[in-house]
């Protein structure tokens, strides 16, 4: 079985994450790192490869030169080679120019599965994986909290708004998963080293037959503008009265 | 006037999901709604007076059996279908993961742009613009398209629904491939919890945390989000604990609510679950740290012991609720 897993470099959560004066993603503002949702990915499409040996799986990212750190880590994690697509062109890429620029990426690579995350950190659209199994012309299952793959098909529990669904499908499939997938392995030294090894296929825009972007025809940003930043108002230390004086703030600001 | 074509989502229990009525609203002050519905044949005469009741002008009932046997096929093809009927300037989806892959689908199957995760529309002198929250809050954005046709996913809910209608309804008998599609083998409807209001539009949200330390602890919480006639929030901490199920999880990777009042329990306050709830009109936390990052963000901050502080507040509001205040 041959897996694609989609690999985002997002900034950091854990940071002050900003937005340029244009309204995108200020990459130099915070630390990147891959989505911790697409390392969930990684990690469910690694623990086929645990079961069995003759899994590959190949990690692949649109984004710009620095995502190749993300790709690294994943190879050290276990993923066996990497694609990375790569051009000036993709910077402002919408979520249907992203679609199309990962699926022109894993056209004619015959996987049989393509695990993505439900929906990143940094933009939430959460389109983009069943985008691409459009494009694919394949079936989408996601957003799943538990996938298993059994022979030519994949089964899996989609979280829907009001409850659960059982889903089948044949492979091959694109899949996301959830929060509720297992979290992610950390890289061990040997992973490290031998990553260095592994192939990163770099691909441009002409490769990709996709040197036709017009970002200006998608999803533009028009405005911009950064909430003032909270404060700190009153804090007590309990000392046995602070629920009558909770009450009283309630009431006082019409809140109960 | 351009006709909006509104994506309309059926429940599990067979009725509409409650954010249609918020989607036919929205589509209202961007045009003339069209609200389109997939639905195996003859089941949907309930469901096109239910549209009716909400407001919708005019409801496009595409026929077919993948609409519930297959996920989104049905969904799709039917809007792709209206699309080519009702040449509509935007078509609107929520959130869901239903409206998700509708959208992202006939996006990609159009090669039309999207606008995602709008918390208000605008029509500007004929450009459909969305609103968007970024970073939680941190930024608010505003976005279009450069050409083509808006493909939206809604994240707003709580609006009422337009005036009820006595729609048009235009019935049609869809073939749906359905051979690059999952296959839905069961359904499991999540057990409605009580009468408690929907998170993202209830006025005060009461959320339990880590500091809870027990499935049956979290109890505490879950009857002062009801005597306060709250919605019932968690952090991730809460629900990788077991304490509640993940619908209930507030934050980056969670629901994003902005409620009147947040009163968090427990919950230390990481920048995650800040990303969720920081919009908050006020915010109250009890945390027994008093360096907890919560701390930064509280209107009114308690430090203490929420099994003492708990107690003592449920019976408070008991009193009060019995003396009529
Ligand atoms: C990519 C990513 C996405 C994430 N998304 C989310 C998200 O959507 N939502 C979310 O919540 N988190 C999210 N997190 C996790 C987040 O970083 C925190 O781990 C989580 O919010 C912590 O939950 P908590 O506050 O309940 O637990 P803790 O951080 O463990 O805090 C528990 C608090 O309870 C207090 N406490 C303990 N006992 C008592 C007592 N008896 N009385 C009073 N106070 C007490 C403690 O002082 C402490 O402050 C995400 C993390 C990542 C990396």
């Amino acid at each position: 079985m041959k897996i694609a897993v989609l690999i985002k470099q997002v900034p950091d959560t854990w940071d002050d994450r900003k937005l340029t004066s244009g309204g995108c993603v200020d990459r130099a503002a915070s630390e990147r790192v891959a989505d911790e949702i697409t390392e969930r990915a990684l990690e469910t499409a690694l623990r086929q490869k645990d079961a069995d040996k003759s899994v590959e799986i190949v990690a692949v990212t649109m984004g710009p030169g620095s995502a190749t750190e993300a790709l690294r880590k994943a190879l050290s994690m276990g993923a066996d080679s990497a694609m990375h697509l790569v051009d000036d062109g993709f910077a402002g890429a919408d979520a249907l120019t992203t679609a199309r620029v990962l699926a022109s990426g894993l056209t004619g690579a015959d996987f049989d599965v393509v695990i993505a995350g439900n929906e990143s950190t940094d933009g939430r659209g959460g389109v983009v994986p069943a985008m691409v199994a459009e494009l694919l012309g394949v079936p989408f299952l996601g957003p799943l909290n538990s996938a298993h793959f059994t022979g030519a098909s994949v089964t899996g529990e989609r979280q829907s708004a009001d409850g659960t669904q059982a889903l089948v499908a044949q492979l091959p499939a694109v899949i996301s998963v959830t929060e509720r997938a297992p979290e992610a392995r950390f890289p061990k030294f040997k992973g490290i080293m031998t990553a260095k090894r592994k192939p990163v296929a770099v691909c441009d825009a002409a490769s990709l037959r996709m040197a036709d972007i017009r970002n200006a025809d998608g999803n533009v940003v028009l405005a911009s503008r950064k909430r003032p930043a909270r404060t700190a108002g009153r804090k007590i230390v309990d000392d046995g009265n602070a629920a009558s004086q909770l009450i009283a703030y309630l009431s006082a600001e019409n809140l109960i | 006037m351009s006709n909006i074509v509104v994506n309309v989502e059926v429940a599990a229990t067979g009725a509409l999901r409650s954010t249609t009525g918020h989607l036919l609203q929205l589509a209202t002050r961007l045009g003339e709604p069209v609200a389109v519905l997939a639905a195996p044949a003859g089941t949907s005469d309930e469901l096109v007076a239910q549209l009716g009741k909400l407001g919708a002008p005019t409801v496009f009932v595409a026929e077919t059996p993948t609409a519930t046997s297959h996920v989104a096929a049905g969904a799709v093809a039917a809007l792709a279908e209206a699309m080519k009927r009702y040449a509509p300037r935007a078509v609107l989806a929520s959130n869901s993961a239903d409206g998700r892959e509708a959208i992202g689908r006939l996006a990609a199957r159009t090669g039309n742009p999207v606008l995602l995760e709008a918390i208000d529309v605008k029509n500007v002198e004929g450009r459909i613009t969305a609103t968007h929250s970024v970073y939680g809050g941190t930024y608010t954005t505003e976005s279009g398209v450069g050409s083509g046709i808006a493909m939206m996913t809604v994240a707003s809910s709580g609006e009422p629904a337009p005036a009820a209608a006595a729609p048009q309804v235009e019935v049609i008998q869809l073939d749906v491939d359905a051979h690059a599609a999952a296959t839905i083998t069961a359904t499991h409807a999540a057990p409605s919890s009580s009468d408690r209001p929907e998170l993202p539009s209830a006025k005060i949200v009461v959320s339990g945390g880590r500091g809870l330390g027990s499935k049956e602890n979290f109890a505490l919480v879950e009857q002062l989000a009801d005597s306060l006639g709250a919605g019932l929030g968690a952090s991730r901490a809460a629900v990788d604990a077991g304490y509640v199920p993940q619908s209930h999880q507030v934050g980056q990777t969670g629901i994003s609510v902005s409620p009147d009042l947040y009163l968090a329990v427990g919950i230390s306050g990481a920048i995650q679950h800040r990303a969720g709830m920081q919009t908050a009109k006020r915010i109250v936390a009890i945390n027994e740290d008093e360096d907890a990052p919560i701390f930064d963000i509280t209107d009114f901050g308690i430090v203490g012991d929420l099994f003492t502080i708990l107690p003592q507040l449920q019976s408070a509001l008991e009193a009060r609720a019995g003396a009529g205040v």
